[in-house]
């Protein structure tokens, strides 16, 4: 069984963690037209080489970023999401919105 | 058979003569060689058993097959096609003919598995008996069975395969029968790290773990036989005879000695996984290894010959025939052809020679053999040596149960024989034209065959960082070589590691890989029966034809003609294949290569993979009393919760009286199992804005309010309530299936917002109880002081902190069930105290528990939905009729973008309520179809029959055309139709009444 190195837990089996699939950006929902938005929701491109890839290590839980080349299968690299995602996130004015 | 008979009766009284001594080793077959011959052997404990029907008496350590072999019974099976019987080959296990049924275990190796007492032991795959099978007339019928056979005949006219042929073929084929009352076995799993695993433990398996460990490694030494040392055990080196023993006495005790290396025996390395993660079986354990570096040391696996009945019972790889010998002290026949293609083969001859058995002659391929030790000890024993020919053909004794005599021929040609010139008579011939490595775990790992037409062998390159090889797998064929190859592995294994391992070992000079394989032991026959494969039944011409069907490529010959499909999985037929193929394709046998290696290497049992189970469950706090009032338990995914308090007998009356309570009365839910989430943090509301449908921002403290979550396409995917008791501060809950779930997302969207909140799963921690009815007020007014539940202060969907008997309590106005109720959140621990202080409290109200079936029909009366029973992969929100907690205008949640999407189409189905209030009409079942003319609208998702409103009520989605008072057309499951009249939900107290009380 393969080992993956969990940025939190160290190395451990495989089959502790699942993946979300590629890492993406979001296109801005307000931004992108119907089409745009579909391709986003429902389209998966699996690439050959090099991805960017969500991985999860279910029993902590702990998401992180993993580099792995999807052709040979290795794991290059792993490390804490806020190594891409380092700004809060805002999606316009909150305040004349919720109730 | 004449001459088998007069040395039998020799024998005989040669064993008469020992019986003062060894009675039980006399007794235990003819064939039986005298002390010490056998190493494995107990000759002070004689073991009788059955084989078909019969006695025989064994010694301790006996194989079934040897114990027979003893006993001169050499018909093991039957084939698989042909019904030809058959005998032992290997002494090794993995091939198909010695396969034997055991009393409740089918396809046992019975050139591996030890005999007991009293065990019952038959032939596989025959009718009638083994001795005369019926179907062995079907071996007639070959030139009518060719290659593709099942392809070509079997397609046409439509269903006469499924009708006619199948029932047949099933019949006539297969092996052994399975019963399904077989006891259970017990079987379990393992778990070691190790820094070195070397898989295969004779002469470089042995050299390379004393290596490593001696430099300081901790070492896993594997073997699958019973003894450590491979082909020191039985092989011969030396013209003495003695160095096999020497080599190994030194080896093994080195290792056994050595404290750092632990060796595991009859242990099967079974595969190779990513990161040299290696499944080892044991008995009836899977033992699940991780070696910092692997050695694989699995040595190789001698071919067999190709000639005419080159599969005749009497006829086995000199190998097998060794075993015989030293492993068991079974003389393997009483006159012996040794057909060899180098000098191993000598040594074979010397073995039988001294074993007393009569060499008839040595019968060498090579025109002009070099002398070596072994051949010139032959000539010195004045054995009959041939050279330049073959064996063309196995002559049969009746119906092919016996090798009675070889025709020799001349070799003029790449298998091409001249005019066969010599004949002899034998009831045993030994092959030996050369070996395959085991590539099987290197193959897995990565590496890739090669060939070197120039010394005719399989050669293995390209393995992966941590996994190295060594002995005659890596072509060190001699045992020198191997051992010094071992010892290097270890040694750069041990480097590898870190550890100093002193200096640098030499590599073997000369490997031995020149002149052990003969290039072409193949000799094709007019008549044909020249086996390629023998658990498939395939011969030589199979081969040819297959490629001759158009099929050049490996993989195709193999899936075409099921070569290498069988048990031996190619052991003995893939050099054979690859050579054939390669000729009749005129390319490069490298280019041809091994049909694609996967795990497992051998058959392995679904026992061994099972192992014991490891089925978490999830009890509540309250378990216990949940138990001890009788109630009926049923697993809500990990969880077991009370379906309702009763024996099954009484799940109507149950249900209903647990029903009526909590409309009329009181009741008790344990609600433990939702899931608890608490967020915190400036931040926390934005979250749970960003999560769910709803709007939270300007929820106030003290209240709780409905959670609706979407996935990114607008799916419902899990729904709750979310209590807010500080600015800061929410307790969420989630449904029980779907908390996990929920608790991820989150955590996967804040890993990309970086929302200022604190998110934990809090599920364990707290124990729920919901008691709910009309007298609720009063049985929680008794044992909470210190909060007003007064209608007033304590309106619904409000949430307070407070004390419930002596128990610090999250209290929340909640109206799942339709009635005045409060669910109650309280640590785990105390879950139990609080349940039972609630029972004693309502004792004067007749307060009862409530189980899940009541609640769910509870629940349905007042049309709220369950997620995942009456939503599905693609509900969204309005269609369900949840639209009212879908606020658009936010700046974003996740799926608002794919439900603004999909509003804009028309909607294909509608959740709506139905009602069938004729008493007498059947009652549909939940997923029963909702049909508008013949097309299929949507199905039943909830029905009950409720007591409080004397009607069969339920949820089904419809046509979106459909409306209120309009019908719906229900298929139940017999096939029958059933109209429902449609209502709007709630069918109970619409006004909501009563859970504002």
């Amino acid at each position: 069984m393969k080992i993956m190195h969990c940025p939190l837990n160290g190395p451990r089996n495989i089959s502790e963690f699942t993946t979300a699939g590629e890492v993406g950006e979001m296109p801005d929902p307000r931004q992108a037209d119907d089409a745009q938005w579909a391709e986003h929701v429902w389209v998966a491109y699996t690439k050959v080489g090099v991805v960017k890839e969500w991985w999860c290590h279910a029993p902590t839980s702990y998401w992180f970023i993993a580099e792995r080349n999807t052709v040979t299968d290795e794991i290059l690299r792993t490390y804490p999401a806020n190594e891409i995602y380092r700004e809060r996130k805002h999606f316009g004015a909150p305040e004349d919105h919720g109730g | 058979m004449s001459i088998r008979a007069g040395i039998a009766t020799r024998d005989k009284h040669a064993g008469r003569d020992m019986t003062a001594s060894t009675s039980s080793a006399a007794n235990s077959g003819q064939n039986r060689m005298a002390a010490p011959a056998g190493m494995l052997i107990d000759r002070d404990r004689p073991i009788t058993f059955r084989f078909e029907g019969k006695s025989y008496q064994g010694l301790a350590e006996d194989t079934i097959a040897s114990a027979l072999a003893a006993h001169d019974v050499w018909l093991l099976g039957r084939s698989f096609k042909y019904h030809r019987p058959r005998g032992v080959r290997s002494m090794a296990g993995f091939e198909a003919d010695p396969l034997v049924q055991l009393e409740h275990e089918p396809n046992v190796a019975a050139d591996r598995r030890k005999i007991e007492p009293g065990l019952e032991v038959r032939g596989q795959h025959y009718s009638g008996s083994l001795e005369n099978d019926r179907q062995a007339i079907i071996a007639r019928l070959s030139r009518f069975l060719p290659v593709g056979f099942y392809y070509k005949a079997f397609f046409r006219p439509q269903g006469v395969w499924q009708r006619v042929w199948e029932p047949i073929v099933r019949r006539s084929a297969g092996l052994g029968s399975v019963r399904t009352d077989s006891p259970h076995g017990y079987y379990d799993k393992a778990y070691g790290f190790y820094d070195v695993v070397v898989v295969g433990g004779g002469p470089a398996g042995l050299a390379a773990a004393a290596a490593a460990a001696r430099a300081g490694a901790e070492v896993l030494l594997v073997e699958q036989e019973r003894a450590l040392g491979g082909s020191l055990n039985y092989a011969r080196f030396d013209a003495e005879g003695v160095r096999g023993t020497r080599l190994r006495a030194q080896l093994v005790g080195a290792v056994e000695h050595d404290p750092r290396i632990e060796i595991m025996t009859e242990a099967l390395c079974n595969a190779w996984f990513a990161n040299n993660w290696l499944p080892i079986i044991r008995a009836n354990r899977l033992y699940k290894i991780r070696a910092r570096e692997v050695i694989l040391a699995t040595g190789s696996t001698e071919q067999p010959a190709v000639f005419r009945n080159n599969d005749l019972p009497g006829i086995m790889l000199s190998s097998g025939a060794q075993r015989l010998l030293k492993l068991y002290g079974v003389r393997p026949g009483r006159r012996a052809v040794v057909l060899t293609g180098n000098s191993d083969g000598y040594g074979v001859a010397l073995d039988l020679a001294e074993a007393g058995v009569a060499v008839a002659s040595v019968v060498d391929m090579r025109a002009n053999p070099a002398p070596c030790p072994l051949s010139m000890a032959a000539r010195d024993r004045s054995l009959a040596i041939v050279t330049g020919h073959a064996v063309y053909e196995a002559l049969p004794t009746s119906r092919n149960r016996h090798v009675r005599g070889v025709a020799l021929a001349p070799i003029i040609g790449q298998g091409q024989c001249g005019p066969a010139d010599h004949r002899f008579d034998c009831d045993l011939v030994c092959m030996s034209p050369g070996y395959t490595p085991a590539y099987q775990l290197a193959l897995q790992a990565g590496a890739k065959l090669g060939y070197d037409d120039s010394t005719a062998i399989f050669s293995i390159q390209g393995l992966p960082a941590h996994v190295s090889i060594s002995g005659s797998v890596n072509g060190a064929c001699d045992v020198d070589a191997a051992m010094a190859d071992g010892e290097h592995a270890g040694w750069l294994t041990a480097r590898t590691l870190g550890l100093y391992a002193g200096t640098e070992p030499e590599l073997p000079g000369d490997r031995g890989e020149r002149g052990i394989n003969f290039p072409w032991p193949m000799f094709p026959h007019p008549k044909g029966k020249e086996f390629i494969d023998l658990d498939e039944d395939l011969h030589y011409a199979d081969i040819v034809n297959a490629c001759a069907d158009g099929y050049a490529e490996l993989e195709l010959v193999k899936r075409y003609s099921t070569v290498g499909m069988g048990p031996s999985q190619g052991r003995h037929s893939a050099l054979a294949t690859a050579r054939i193929v390669a000729d009749v394709t005129r390319r490069k046998v490298a280019q041809i290569g091994v049909t694609t290696a996967r795990p497992p290497l051998a058959a392995e049992k679904l026992g061994v993979l099972a192992g014991r189970g490891f089925e978490p469950e999830r009890f509540t706090a309250m378990h216990h009393r949940h138990l001890e009032a009788g109630a009926t338990m049923m697993p809500v995914g990990l969880w077991w919760r009370p379906a309702y308090y009763g024996p099954r007998e009484r799940r109507e009356t149950c249900v209903r009286e647990e029903w009526l309570s909590i409309r009329n009365n009181v009741g008790l839910i344990d609600v433990s199992t939702l899931g608890g989430i608490e967020v915190r943090g400036p931040d926390a509301a934005e979250l749970l804005n960003r999560m769910y449908t709803f709007a939270y921002l300007k929820q106030p403290i003290g209240k709780a309010r409905y959670l609706l979550m979407t996935n990114e396409a607008g799916t419902v995917i899990d729904d709750g309530v979310a209590a807010r008791f500080a600015e800061h501060h929410f307790y969420l809950t989630a449904t029980t299936g779907g908390v996990d779930g929920v608790y991820r997302a989150m955590l996967w969207w804040n890993a990309q917002w970086r929302l200022d909140v604190d998110i934990a799963n809090v599920t364990a921690a707290y124990a729920g109880i919901n008691i709910a009815g009309p007298n609720s007020r009063e049985v929680l007014t008794g044992l909470c002081r210190d909060v007003d539940l007064s209608a007033e202060a304590f309106p619904a969907v409000a949430a307070r902190v407070g004390t419930v008997a002596g128990v610090p309590a999250r209290i929340i106005r909640v109206g799942f069930v339709g009635e005045l109720g409060y669910e109650l959140h309280v640590p785990a621990s105390q879950g139990e105290a609080l349940w039972d202080a609630l029972l004693v409290a309502g004792k004067a109200h007749d307060i009862r528990p409530v189980g899940i079936e009541a609640q769910r029909s509870l629940r349905l009366e007042k049309g709220h939905i369950i997620v995942g029973q009456d939503t599905d992969a693609m509900t969204s929100p309005h269609e369900c009729n949840m639209g009212w907690a879908v606020k658009l205008d936010k700046p974003f949640f996740v799926g608002n973008r794919s439900i603004e999407i999909r509003l804009k189409h028309p909607s294909r189905r509608r959740l709506v309520g139905f009602e069938i209030d004729d008493p007498h009409s059947p009652v549909p079942e939940e997923s029963n179809i909702v049909l508008d003319g013949d097309t299929i609208t949507g199905q039943v998702t909830s029905v009950a029959r409720s007591p409080v409103l004397n009607l069969v009520i339920g949820l089904a989605y419809a046509h979106p055309r459909v409306e209120t008072d309009g019908v719906i057309h229900i298929k139940l499951s017999n096939g029958r139709m059933v109209d429902a009249r449609v209502v709007d939900p709630p069918f109970y107290d619409p006004q909501n009444k009563r859970q504002e009380m």
